[in-house]
């Protein structure tokens, strides 16, 4: 067995992660241009990447804020997509839990869906890693993904001004939604949540300020963690 | 179009601070404590709970069309959804997705 360095635990981290390259410059790209089609310039369009870096909360932020929907529903229905983070949160805890406080500030605000599935999946293989070549894994996997969430929201916001109006852009936000939830549905649980979701957005879409969402994503949830929780038992009887 | 400058800073700086908080909240604050089982299990699901509900009145009711059921717009939302569960692909599925929304915008428009 070859001796892991800590330079080589960091290489293997932007290895592994270096795929997803691919999914986050084009997403990212697709947020510049779709926030300077809703008025924002390069500055504010950057500062939103770097301040909140999860791509479907800034979508929906975007989305409703162009609706005219009420500051707080923006910001509610917004960190509701990313209550996932506080999830990874508590499951990297074990793993990073010993770093000291400065570490683990930077390192929370570098978790998003790639950072964490590559690392968690790590972690599990490799219990006897110690806290540094953990750490040199979870940047590993941040070094080939969040830089370009950063370039590519530039880009895209710098190009978005350019774009002719006959694109029919105002559809781009609901296909890349779309294209995203659908890897996301593994589980009987997950594709339940994702239909109540759907059937309650639309039957309570006449409830002013956008609260039909909120109402969607409550229901969406409890019936995921319901579904969840009956096929356990289910499988716990047999 | 955005026209209100402080709510759209309200919003960024709202949002960033809430994301963070969410992302430190466990690493750096609980510990190692586990979390109740039926609290991760709820957190599961939010994603998948709110996106979907974000989505459906985009697709059923565009904006571009007055809110009137667009079949152009339908044809190509049901696409990305029959290839991104058929091949878990992301990128292809955005792709053959604004593919069908053009082609059917310039057969039926």
């Amino acid at each position: 067995m070859p001796t892991e360095t800590t330079k080589s635990i960091f290489l293997q981290g932007a290895r592994d992660a270096a795929p997803f390259v691919l999914v986050v410059g084009p997403f990212a790209l697709l947020f510049g241009v779709v926030a300077a089609e809703a008025g924002l310039n390069v500055v504010e369009a950057l500062t939103f990447s770097v301040a909140v870096i999860a791509g479907a909360a800034q979508f929906t932020a975007l989305q409703l804020m162009v609706d005219d929907v009420p500051t707080v529903v923006v910001l509610v229905s917004a960190l509701a997509v990313n209550l996932r983070m506080a999830m990874y949160s508590a499951s990297l805890t074990p793993y990073l839990g010993e770093a000291s406080l400065r570490q683990r500030a930077l390192a929370a605000y570098f978790i998003v869906d790639q950072s964490y599935g590559c690392s968690v999946l790590k972690y599990e293989q490799n219990p006897h890693w110690t806290i540094g070549q953990k750490l040199a894994y979870f940047w590993g996997t941040v070094a080939p993904v969040c830089p370009f969430w950063y370039i590519f929201t530039v880009v895209g916001a710098m190009l978005g001004n350019s774009i002719p109006e006959g694109l029919a852009l105002d559809f781009a936000l609901p296909i890349t939604f779309l294209a995203i939830i659908m890897p996301m549905l593994r589980t009987p649980a997950h594709v339940a949540a994702a239909l109540v979701s759907v059937i309650a957005a639309l039957v309570f879409a006449f409830l002013p300020y956008n609260l039909g969402l909120l109402v969607a994503g409550i229901l969406g949830m409890v019936t995921g963690a319901e579904v969840e929780r009956r096929s356990a038992a289910r499988a716990g009887d047999a | 179009m955005i026209e209100d400058r402080v709510e759209l800073w309200l919003v960024i700086v709202g949002l960033g601070l809430g994301s963070f908080l969410l992302r430190f909240a466990f690493i750096g604050l609980v510990g190692s404590r586990p979390l109740p089982a039926w609290v991760m299990r709820h957190l599961r699901y939010t994603a998948v709970a709110v996106l979907p509900g974000l989505v459906a009145p985009l697709v059923m009711w565009p904006a571009a069309t007055q809110g009137t059921l667009d079949p152009a717009r339908l044809t190509a939302a049901v696409v990305t959804i029959v290839v991104g569960a058929w091949t878990r692909n992301v990128l292809l599925s955005i792709g053959l997705g604004a593919g069908t929304l053009y082609a059917a915008l310039y057969l039926l428009g």
